[in-house]
């Protein structure tokens, strides 16, 4: 546990990649296997399972430092993470340093779990007189099953592959499938090559897109790449081997039970096929938001009701194994045809073709992208024919290029303390927009801003709060702030009738008095605007 | 009448000021050698209509200076920053008792424990000599009055090559004057070849963004600031590391600040105000939040 906290404290300081991998590295070369697997797991984005409710936490904590209840809640507002406050408030320990990762993770913290208020008491006391602050603040985020911290697989494949001898996309691939937290899993992740018995319904790792850095002329001839929709929904490969078709999420996930129609439609498809495409919520020929497919997302084994209403579609766009051969080396345009081929011989509706867009010259596309959002698209992608399907996110191959976010003026209301790196400043923003005489809270926000635009803000909310209630600060309506957000629906919870997705500032208005902001009636035009569309009369596509 | 002289309390546009004499030569050194100061040294009284007052060392920074004012019997102790932790640059917090405490409270939190300044520098000269070893510059950020000067009193003086940002030039100037003893630093200007700067430290103010120098492997960057104590500060500024090391009472020094004063009536100022009032509140004492101006931004505010 205390190597595996120093590990964790070690990622969390040093921001430098060489430095990353070279700290996992140093994990993972003498890390016990049953502790090397659970902390590969942790690090990879599996959470424990919340062992003590933390409102006893915050009870136990508070009693152990002396201080009352109320003073313990100051100090989370100002800290802004629970386990640090803890760790901060209690004296260094130490006594069970020897207790292993896994023992925690398998034995102590289950056990927790079951028991009464009093009996947990005893055994989190224990572990805070036992546990330096490293392990102390590792050990409190498994509690509450806030344990965070997280690298990019990649660092870990470079740091494995570093300790093993594997080649890193060996490893990439071996851990597509994910990774369970034993001894056995983890030498199977690191046993020799040739020796393999790789799982064979595994995914192989996904080629990502680049963001579009650079001007579209810089491409060269269009001719040379294909172009289709950015779809707005969860991207999937299905895996057809043997006697099952699995619809792997990038995270690693199965999704076959929250999707059982697309996994029996894809049970048409050909053994040793591995298709790239993307799950959309989508009926009457165009997608239904993003917000839809979470729902089914979320929920296995949907019921006939929920299938009618949100029905899917997974919209096929590459190809990379066929009959068991690995096909990407092979060209775009090779892949696309074979892809083609395979989705009209199995003919189900359910597994479509994303489209490709004709695109005769650069000044065309602008045209196309401006169009997007109104066609339930995030922007365009452009594939270059000739490419191979590359692991990971290369340059030059696939880029992305989003379409202009939704923007309004919106009037500062509330603002409350950040978390984590925002601690103790005003970062959390609620902005509203007029209706009638009235401001109406609209959307949160909390990204957008530079360091010295967060703490011109941070003093501006300091300066004009009205009212307190607890962490959250009522501000004199007088910031004006541009808001942009990539979606727009209706919503009966929302008092302004309206939800937005992933909205942020991207920029402050100073320019601007609070009466010059926008209205309620803006963004219901915003969202008619977007609900009578035409998606009906297809884009102008090639196949 | 001014504590010291950070300039979130020493403002220009007075037209007299009354201060310490070491306060008085940063004053000037300020806001203009024009500016009028009256000096009174620590300890002596001067009689202003009736009511006596005098300035007593609060070990904040060089010539920091607590203000103790009595009338008709009835004594007030307004601490300005004040700091418990021991500091070679300066004299050391010196207890005074009152009827009515006027305490700062910029760290008033019990998460606000200050670890040994010793064991402090002992891990900074940890994390130089290691990049050193790598040949990478160590940019460490302090504030430029005080915290730096304090820095380089601690650090010993064979550990290697230090700069100065050019805003540390004249408050470091002003101590050597004074006669404290500092580590050697040449100014950042005198760096010539690439060289120079790979095995150095370098002192710049908390404003100054940039890495500095030409160098393929950028500066490691670290914080020195009682704020280091909390992880969220120290990832939002992209830091290598933060120390913790602060010129303000952390919550034990500021109970004993109040302990020791004797004091039945505490207003409290900056920082956690309300909840250091209402903790002493529950003691018994008659504590509350001072009204106030727009907070400070020199060495309160979280970076
Ligand atoms: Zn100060
Ligand atoms: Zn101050």
């Amino acid at each position: 546990m205390k190597r595996f906290a120093r590990l964790v404290a070690a990622l969390d300081r040093c921001r430098r990649t060489r430095e990353q991998v070279a700290a996992l590295a140093d994990y993972f070369r003498d890390a016990p296997p049953e502790d090397a697997a659970w902390a590969a797991c942790l690090l990879l984005g599996r959470r424990p399972r919340p062992a003590v409710p933390t409102a006893r936490l915050r009870r136990f904590a508070a009693a152990a430092a002396g201080i009352p209840e109320w003073l313990f809640a100051a100090c989370y507002e100002r800290v802004g993470d629970l386990a640090e406050t803890i760790t901060l408030l209690l004296p260094e320990g130490r006594g069970l340093e020897g207790v292993p990762l896994h023992a925690w993770l398998e034995e102590r913290l289950p056990a927790l779990r079951g028991l009464e208020e009093e009996a947990q008491r005893g055994c989190v006391l224990e572990a805070w007189r036992g546990l330096d602050r490293t392990a102390r603040l590792v050990w409190i985020k498994f509690v509450t099953g806030g344990f965070r911290v997280g690298v990019a697989q990649g660092k870990l494949v470079r740091a494995l592959a570093r300790v093993s001898g594997l080649e890193e996309a060996r490893l990439a691939s071996r851990l597509a499938g994910g990774l369970h937290p034993t001894a056995a899993a983890w030498r199977r992740l690191l046993q020799p090559a040739g020796a393999e018995d790789d799982d064979p319904g595994r995914p192989l790792p996904f080629c990502l897109a680049h963001p579009l850095d650079r001007p579209l002329e810089a491409l060269g001839d269009p001719d040379r790449w294909r172009v289709e929709w950015k779809w707005d929904g969860v991207r999937a490969q299905i895996v057809r081997r043997g006697a099952e078709a699995l619809l792997w999420s990038r995270g690693g996930e199965v999704l076959n039970a929250s999707f059982p129609e697309i996994a029996a439609a894809a049970m048409r498809l050909p053994g040793g096929t591995v298709l790239d495409g993307e799950l959309l919520a989508f009926r009457a020929g165009r997608p239904l938001g993003f917000e839809r497919l979470q729902r089914r997302l979320g929920r296995r084994d949907p019921g006939p009701r929920l299938l009618a209403e949100i029905p899917a579609v997974w919209m096929g766009y590459d190809l990379l194994a066929r009959d068991g051969t690995d096909l990407r080396d092979h060209p775009l345009d090779a892949r696309r045809a074979g892809l083609e081929e395979l989705l009209k011989t199995a003919g189900d509706p359910r597994l479509a073709l994303s489209p490709l867009l004709a695109v005769a010259g650069w000044g065309e596309l602008r045209r196309l992208r401006d169009e997007a959002r109104r066609r339930g698209a995030e922007g365009l992608l452009l594939k270059r024919r000739d490419a191979p399907y590359a692991m990971g996110r290369r340059r030059g191959i696939w880029y992305k290029w989003k379409a202009d976010p939704f923007r309004v003026d919106a009037v500062l209301t509330y603002a409350r303390r950040g978390h984590g790196r925002r601690a103790g400043l005003f970062t959390d923003y609620t902005f509203s927009v007029w209706d009638g005489g009235e401001l109406v809270p609209f959307a949160r926000a909390y990204s957008g801003l530079d360091a010295a635009e967060i703490r011109a803000v941070d003093r501006f909310v300091r300066r004009n709060a009205r009212e307190r209630f607890g962490p959250v600060r009522a501000v004199r309506p007088e910031l004006v702030c541009e808001i942009a957000f990539e979606d727009i629906r209706r919503s009966a919870r929302h008092k302004s009738g309206v939800a937005v997705r992933f909205p942020r500032i991207v920029r402050l208005r100073p320019d601007k008095k609070a009466a010059e902001a926008d209205t309620v009636a803006a963004l219901r035009a915003l969202l008619k605007e977007k609900e009578t569309a035409p998606w009906n009369e297809p884009p102008s596509a090639t196949s | 009448m001014v504590t010291h002289a950070h300039a979130d309390h020493a403002r220009p546009g007075c037209g007299s000021y009354l201060a310490n004499p070491e306060t008085a030569r940063l004053l000037r050194l300020r806001l203009g050698a024009a500016i009028a100061v009256q000096e009174l040294p620590y300890g002596e009284i001067l009689d202003l209509g009736g009511v006596r007052l005098s300035l007593h060392p609060s070990g904040h920074i060089r010539g920091a200076a607590q203000v103790r004012l009595e009338h008709r019997g009835e004594v007030w102790v307004v601490t300005g920053d004040v700091k418990t932790a021991p500091d070679p640059t300066c004299l050391p917090y010196e207890p005074v008792r009152g009827h009515g405490l006027v305490l700062e409270s910029t760290f008033g939190l019990p998460v606000f424990r200050w670890p040994e300044p010793a064991a402090v520098v002992a891990e900074l000269l940890d994390w130089w000599r290691g990049n050193a070893a790598e040949g990478r510059t160590s940019l460490l950020f302090a504030y430029a009055l005080g915290k730096a000067q304090r820095i380089l009193a601690a650090l010993p003086a064979g550990a290697g090559p230090i700069f100065l940002h050019p805003a540390l030039e004249a408050p470091t100037a002003a101590y050597r004057a004074e006669g404290v003893r500092l580590a050697p630093a040449r100014r950042l200007a005198a760096a010539g070849a690439r060289g120079d700067l790979a095995a150095a430290l370098v002192l710049a103010p908390p404003s100054a963004a940039a890495a500095p120098g030409p160098g393929r492997s950028p500066a490691a960057r670290a914080f020195a600031s009682g704020w280091m104590q909390l992880r969220g500060l120290r990832r939002r500024r992209a830091l290598d590391r933060g120390f913790v090391l602060s010129d303000h009472a952390d919550w034990p020094g500021l109970l004993a600040v109040v302990r020791q004063s004797g004091a039945e009536r505490v207003l409290l100022v900056h920082g956690s105000a309300p909840e250091l009032a209402r903790f002493l509140k529950e003691q018994g004492l008659r504590a509350e939040a001072a009204p106030q101006e727009a907070a400070g931004e020199e060495d309160e505010a979280p970076p």
